[in-house]
């Protein structure tokens, strides 16, 4: 039982990081990264990164090299990432469109359409999102209800889609329709790709509770889309989108922000009625309940790493983590504020604030627990699909979809 | 990267799994508990015609000279099959005490008869009903004679010889006591974990030798132990979960298996992530222990907290998904449920682990 690189991987390592160095400035703290002064600039800083990531070989990794990757094995993605976060480079807008929208066109899509749109997605030329969720859809995805309808060989799309990130800035979007409203819920779903700047759709920002707007609504209005932009058969909507939507509710990472080091080092700092916060037990105690639980989720991800490094499949203990994070993240926030007594609810955007921190981190935590996939509905893919317990009695089993209530009524 | 054990150490846990299952391990626990027997001696007997107690003694003393790695996948198996015999006291506390201590006749002397099973060791430590620290100690020794009593001395009443905490002067070490010494006195306790016994102990001017002198070898000792506790431990809550999987999926309630409920896969899911942060925990620890990493200390305490932790909601949500059934004495639910307090009491509190683990991380930072 070891740490350590074999010769092959510390070969690679050596490489991704000697690039990086050259290309990209190092971090200087662990909390020290790269952060765009507007979204605007952040998608231009973005895709100059993109292209010199492309360029050098780097960008997609896994995907195979005629549509710009690198034919990676897992192992060296992961070391890629380990490395990659030791500088200050920029990140985001991109993850949906490679990691999602790829596959499934990769999957799904004519030769000549991947070789149009897979090697915009990797140079970063072109950004995509996913429109699936809608507003009486969320974590029962498959009862969506846009409505896609064939007249020769284009289809009409009217309806709403909700929680899309980036859809204002994305230039194609994966899209999930009805097809077939008297089928059964999950037998009439139409899977398409749709160019964003199509007449008809019209995009509208989601203010969330930290005041910020990250999400849209997106609403579709006689939007025409031909025939050859669908991926999969007609009503195989459903199984093209589990080919993503597994993806991302399984591979949504570590909740980001304040952790067991930020608590740690607020509490050796801060008086605590009269004391350091440190030497109150109820403060160590908790402290100790998250050391563990960073802990067994850092250990978790070595396994992981260790099972990829000798080529095999990972077993299923990272299905825990977004669980396990986001509700760490929520309980530290609450913490931090609660240690910093009443200036812990005054507001500040002050870049460093003690407050600021653990603020986002109260916003931010209460979101995390519920994007890509809800804590019981991961609750439930851990029981059904790791522990092979039987699926919940469902009331809308083999009934035709417009028959079955759902949202609000 | 390779953060994971090999396949042999892999098919060592499977043939000690497959060993315990066949010798209806948790059966003996239960006639241990009801019985008047101490432990299971054939059991006992069998695991050290296994080798497992000769696992981590160096050759050299009779022992396998295998390494901590596949003691700790033992530990793991034992605990999922509530072994009945004293394996934790004599090998994890015992045999590790004189294997850390300095004095080669002592390991002749010793090691042999603990790597063949013939010597049980017991390690005396708590006094009262408050954690014993290097300054509430009164159990003493002057002049190669120990004074002084100890309580809920695991295997207390069955134990060849003693591993004792007590104060010499101002420092406290560890010692060294044969049962046969004169000037001792043992009592059985009644405790809520019958399917291992307890003892308390008590030294009057009892001639003994030392075996470590400073309080730093008494945490040292602790934090191994504590790695491979905590692997019983990890062993015993996964036994609970898949229990109380395989009671859910088979019981129909409200014309449907109750494993269907959501209620009941959400419980079930909670055991999951406790027993899978458990685990990662473990293999730190393991990693630790094995390599004399200086991270032992907080390797350590992770995973025990961890590991008691898991535990914990195991076997007591395994009592829970069992409904009335769980609360029986026929079913095996119960026996689970005072193991694990049996296990997270014999070392030390939650409270004091948590502790020593902020502790040990403050003391990592300041260097």
């Amino acid at each position: 039982m070891d740490f350590n690189d074999t010769p092959e991987e510390a070969k690679f390592r050596k490489e991704a990081f000697e690039w990086l160095k050259a290309n990209a400035p190092l971090k200087e703290g662990p909390k020290d990264g790269w952060r765009a002064a507007s979204e605007e600039d952040g998608l231009k800083e973005v895709k100059v990164w993109q292209k010199k990531l492309h360029e050098a070989g780097w960008a997609c990794m896994h995907w195979p090299k005629a549509f710009g990757g690198r034919e990676s094995t897992p192992i060296e993605r992961v070391i890629w990432g380990q490395e990659v976060s030791k500088f200050k480079v920029p990140g985001g807008y991109l993850e949906i469109g490679q990691g999602m929208a790829g596959p499934v066109m990769m999957m799904y899509a004519t030769e000549e359409q991947k070789e149009r749109y897979l090697p915009p997605l990797a140079t970063g030329e072109e950004i995509w999102c996913q429109l699936f969720s809608e507003p009486a859809a969320g974590s029962d995805v498959a009862g969506i209800k846009t409505k896609a309808e064939l007249d020769g060989d284009t289809w009409t799309i009217n309806g709403q889609k909700v929680w899309t990130s980036g859809a204002h800035f994305s230039d194609y979007g994966i899209l999930v329709t009805r097809s077939d409203p008297s089928a059964p819920k999950h037998k009439g779903l139409t899977f398409f790709f749709v160019d964003m700047k199509s007449p008809g759709i019209e995009v509208k920002p989601i203010k969330q509770i930290s005041g910020g707007a990250n999400f849209n609504e997106v609403y579709f209005t006689d939007v025409k889309i031909p025939d050859s932009q669908r991926l999969g058969a007609i009503g195989d909507g459903w199984k093209v989108s589990l080919t993503t939507l597994m993806n991302e509710r399984l591979a949504v990472g570590d909740a980001s922000g304040p952790d067991f080091e930020e608590a740690f080092s607020l509490a050796r700092g801060q008086d605590l009625n009269g004391k350091l916060a440190i030497e109150n037990d109820a403060v160590r105690e908790k402290l100790a309940d998250w050391y563990c639980q960073q802990s067994g989720l850092k250990y978790a991800k070595y396994r992981n790493i260790s099972a990829l490094s000798r080529g095999e499949t990972p077993g299923p203990q990272s299905s825990i983590t977004k669980i396990v994070s986001g509700n760490k993240l929520q309980e530290v926030a609450n913490f931090g504020l609660d240690i910093l007594d009443s200036a812990g609810i005054i507001r500040t955007d002050e870049a460093g604030a003690e407050q600021s921190m653990y603020q986002y981190g109260f916003y931010g935590a209460a979101g995390i627990r519920i994007a890509g996939g809800t804590d019981e509905i991961l609750k439930n893919i851990i029981s059904e699909q790791v522990l092979g317990m039987p699926q919940d009695m469902r009331a809308d089993k083999g009934i035709p979809f417009n028959e079955i209530p759902s949202g609000n009524k | 990267m390779n953060f994971e054990f090999s396949a042999d150490q892999m098919q060592l846990k499977d043939i000690a799994r497959k060993f315990l299952e066949k010798e209806e391990s948790v059966k003996r626990a239960r006639t241990v508990l009801e019985g008047e027997e101490s432990f299971d001696k054939d059991l006992w007997s069998q695991v050290t015609e296994m080798g497992f107690t000769a696992t981590a003694i160096p050759e050299e003393y009779g022992g396998l000279g295998l390494g901590y790695l596949e003691l700790c996948v033992i530990a793991e198996e034992l605990g999922r099959s509530l072994a009945p015999t004293p394996f934790s006291s004599s090998v994890y506390l015992a045999t590790e005490a004189i294997l850390q201590g300095n004095d080669d006749t002592v390991k002749e002397a010793f090691l042999p008869g603990l790597a063949a099973g013939d010597k049980i060791g017991a390690f005396a430590h708590s006094e009262s009903n408050t954690s014993p620290t290097e300054t509430n100690i009164s159990c003493s020794y002057k002049d190669g004679n120990l004074s002084g009593t100890k309580i809920a001395v695991v295997d207390g009443d069955i134990a060849d010889f003693y591993v004792v905490s007590a104060k010499n002067g101002s420092s406290v070490g560890l010692y060294l006591v044969e049962g046969s010494a004169s000037g001792i006195e043992v009592n059985q306790q009644p405790t809520l974990d019958p399917s291992r016994s307890h003892a308390s102990v008590s030294f009057d001017n009892t001639p003994c030798s030392e075996l470590k002198s400073d309080w730093s070898d008494v945490l040292n000792l602790l934090d191994r132990a504590a790695v491979l506790f905590a692997f019983e431990q990890l062993g015993g809550a996964e036994a609970c979960m898949d229990m109380a999987k395989e009671y859910a999926m088979g019981r129909y309630a409200f014309g449907r298996s109750i494993a269907s409920f959501q209620a009941i896969k959400h419980k079930l899911a909670d055991m999951y992530i406790a027993v899978e942060l458990a685990r990662s925990n473990c293999y730190y620890g393991a990693w630790a222990l094995s390599t004399d990493a200086p991270e032992l200390p907080t390797a350590a305490a992770t995973c025990r907290v961890s590991a008691s932790q898991a535990y914990h909601e195991c076997s007591k949500e395994n009592i829970q998904t069992h409904g009335g059934m769980g609360f029986t004495w026929e079913f095996d639910c119960h026996l689970y449920y005072r193991r694990c307090r049996q296990l997270a009491a014999n070392i030390g509190s939650q409270s004091i682990w948590k502790d020593k683990l902020i502790s040990s991380l403050e003391r990592a930072n300041q260097i």
